[in-house]
């Protein structure tokens, strides 16, 4: 299931982060005895896997913010984890600024994991409740600069708090004291402590309000303005990736099935399953959903379907897409899509 | 007469520290086959208005004072034996929550089967052929299969789809739908919002939406509430509060959108938080964070901190704020006064 997509290149080289064939698969079948199993006779050594990502290429470019979107289970926040090394990927690679950084030691890994940072979806359980938001955010200022002096400390403390809008003053108070969107402020500004240069956001804004949303989508940009960062934005809220992305990336079932320019994506989607997902967005202007429909739901992760992970929902799919998994081919209007029928000029 | 009439509703909950008014002087109606939306945000007092509806209140909740009067009968104060009659059999819930709303340890046909038992004196075969029926209205793939299946067996969708099935097992007049598809991903919210208004339309079942999603509202429904903070702030044609909305909060709700701004510039955000229930500012419970009131002239901007503000009718539409009544006095249209 290993796939060597030789996609070519996009755009400038030097990405900051780049993703070759990264796969991660979960055991499903516990410890070594549990896996024997008597079959015909015979005691054979079985194993099941959860296929959470099977072989992602992404580049993402410095300043940018590229967007990966999805359903529940395609596998997007594993790419998030996966790049921050809180998962150890199956097989690929992840480079960081040229580097190899997915086979490091984690003491090697130290001065990347000040440069990248991240930002969690649920601001209730990622704040420590038994730390105030002093102690919080100096931590990692003090666990990447450990020469740094008390006061030296406290200062950026106080300087990051006012840049996500909360009183320094009021650093003395525990996590449980602020509501939701004044807590994923203070997640931000936890991550922004040690001045990273990328930030991986896994659904910041899902937990929160409509008018909150807006709050911190726009301490977001602003705080990418200022600092000059790059983002790998994790969501499912398409209005959001419209508006916050310079890249998007449509996730299906563990593989990157498209991958375009924002405005490119949302006017002329190539591949049929992001054409779905974007007539399914409920959008102010319709009077009525005009959405396509599709067949059937997604296929379980255990056993992936053969050729493209798509084909059992696509209106498209022929005997090419049942057999041969596509891989990301560059579109005229400067994307990247993996389909046979765009390929070949059906769709 | 409407066929659901709610006037004056007042939701309180009796806590330790002194009672907390979760809905005060809520009113609307409903008319037969027609769909309303009742929009807000978490806290504000939209969930606790449909579990009212059907006495689902659970202590320390109490209703202190309205009435809701369904097909002309008074719903407050009515007996159980009575209210079972109606809860479950003419208005039906749809709850978030597929996974918690479903049985865990009964099939889908069992439940279906008990649903149609308790509220009508049928056999076992006559029940499961109707509840066979209702799967199949709800497009649910090999229906008699599902039957036997138990709810840990079926996806996300498929399990809201057997609710909605259960819904409207009994062939109810009203459905009351509590943001029913928050816990889909997109493709199926899609899919389950267009058979929900499909069956409604089909079977002139009257449909309550508790959503905070205003593109839902504005493709489901054709009247809404706004509430806010425990009250109805604005009410209306669907239509007309999505293009056109008066007051200030629904405004800043619709602008704060990302569909709103041009993609990469700033989102108009509406600043602060909204107040918790037992500590809501004077008057207008929208004005500390109201862009309008700052703007005000002394008399309209004193009324703003201390009348709790009235509706004033504007077209086809109500909307409880000073502001938009003294635009009304002065025979402005309020919406040029956005920027």
């Amino acid at each position: 299931m290993s796939s060597t997509a030789t996609s070519p290149a996009p755009q400038a080289a030097d990405p900051l982060l780049s993703l070759r064939g990264l796969e991660k698969r979960f055991s499903l079948s516990g410890d070594f005895l549990e896996q024997l199993k008597f079959k015909g006779g015979k005691l054979v050594r079985e194993q099941k896997y959860v296929h959470a990502i099977n072989g992602v290429d992404l580049d993402i470019q410095r300043g940018e913010a590229l967007c990966v979107v999805g359903e529940s289970g395609c596998g997007k926040s594993t790419v998030a984890r996966t790049v921050m090394g809180l998962i150890t990927p199956s097989d690929g690679e992840i480079h960081y600024g040229g580097e190899r950084i997915d086979d490091l030691s984690s003491k090697a890994l130290m001065p990347y994991r000040r440069r990248m940072q991240m930002i969690f979806q649920n601001p209730y359980a990622s704040l420590n409740p038994r730390m105030t938001i002093q102690q919080t955010l100096e931590e990692p200022i003090r666990l990447h600069h450990p020469d740094w002096s008390p006061q030296r400390v406290r200062d950026q403390v106080a300087e990051v708090m006012a840049s996500v809008g909360i009183a320094p003053d009021w650093g003395a108070r525990y996590g449980h004291e602020f509501s939701g969107g004044q807590r994923q402020r203070i997640a931000i500004a936890r991550a922004l402590a040690v001045d990273p240069e990328f930030i991986v956001a896994d659904e910041p804004i899902s937990a929160l309000d409509v008018s909150i949303q807006a709050q911190v989508l726009n301490l977001l940009m602003e705080a990418q303005q200022e600092r000059n960062l790059t983002y790998l934005f994790i969501t499912h809220d398409l209005a959001v990736v419209e508006h916050f992305g310079t890249r998007v990336a449509v996730m299906y079932l563990g593989r990157v099935c498209e991958v375009a320019p924002t405005a490119t994506l949302f006017a002329t989607p190539r591949h049929p399953y992001t054409q779905a997902l974007m007539s399914a967005i409920p959008r102010l202007e319709d009077e009525r959903p005009q959405h396509l429909r599709l067949q059937g739901e997604v296929p379980t992760p255990v056993n992936l379907p053969s050729g493209c992970v798509f084909h059992g929902r696509c209106p498209h799919a022929n005997a090419r897409c049942r057999s041969e998994v596509p891989t990301l081919i560059a579109t005229d209007e400067g994307g990247q899509v993996a389909c046979h029928g765009v390929e070949e000029g059906r769709i | 007469m409407s066929l659901l009439e709610v006037n004056n509703l007042d939701v309180r909950f009796a806590l330790r520290r002194g009672d907390v008014q979760a809905l005060r002087d809520v009113c609307f109606s409903l008319d037969r086959g027609e769909r309303l939306g009742i929009v807000g945000e978490s806290g504000a007092g939209k969930s606790v208005a449909a579990f009212t509806l059907l006495n689902l209140i659970a202590k320390p909740g109490y209703i202190a004072g309205g009435s809701i009067r369904f097909d002309g009968q008074e719903l407050i104060g009515m007996r159980d034996r009575a209210l079972r009659k109606i809860r479950g059999h003419r208005i039906s819930m749809i709850f978030q929550d597929p996974m918690m709303t479903l049985n865990p340890v009964l099939t889908i046909g069992e439940q279906m089967v008990e649903c149609l038992k308790a509220h009508r004196r049928i056999s076992s075969r006559d029940a499961r052929a109707i509840s066979l029926r209702k799967l199949e209205q709800v497009q649910i793939p090999s229906p008699s299969a599902r039957l036997d299946q138990y709810p840990h067996e079926l996806s996300g969708g498929m399990r809201q789809r057997v609710i909605i099935a259960i819904a409207l097992l009994l062939d109810p007049d009203i459905i009351i739908a509590d943001e029913p598809t928050t816990a889909l991903d997109v493709t199926i919210q899609a899919e389950i919002m267009a058979l929900l208004l499909e069956l409604c339309e089909e079977h002139n079942v009257g449909l309550i939406l508790i959503t905070h999603d205003l593109g839902v509202v504005s493709q489901v429904t054709q009247r809404m509430l706004v509430m806010y903070a425990g009250r109805v702030i604005e009410q209306g044609p669907t239509r007309e509060i999505i293009n056109d909305p008066q007051h200030p909060y629904t405004q800043g709700l619709i602008n704060a959108l990302p569909q709103m701004a041009t993609p990469g510039s700033r989102l108009n955000q509406i600043p602060g938080s909204m107040p918790s229930l037992d500590n809501l500012p004077s008057g207008c419970a929208f004005h500390p964070r109201c862009g309008f009131v700052t703007r005000a002239d002394g008399s309209t901007r004193q009324a703003c901190h201390d009348q709790v503000p009235g509706f004033v009718t504007s077209g086809n539409c109500q909307a409880a704020c000073h502001m938009v009544a003294e635009m009304i006095e002065r025979e402005r249209i309020p919406a040029e006064e956005q920027d």
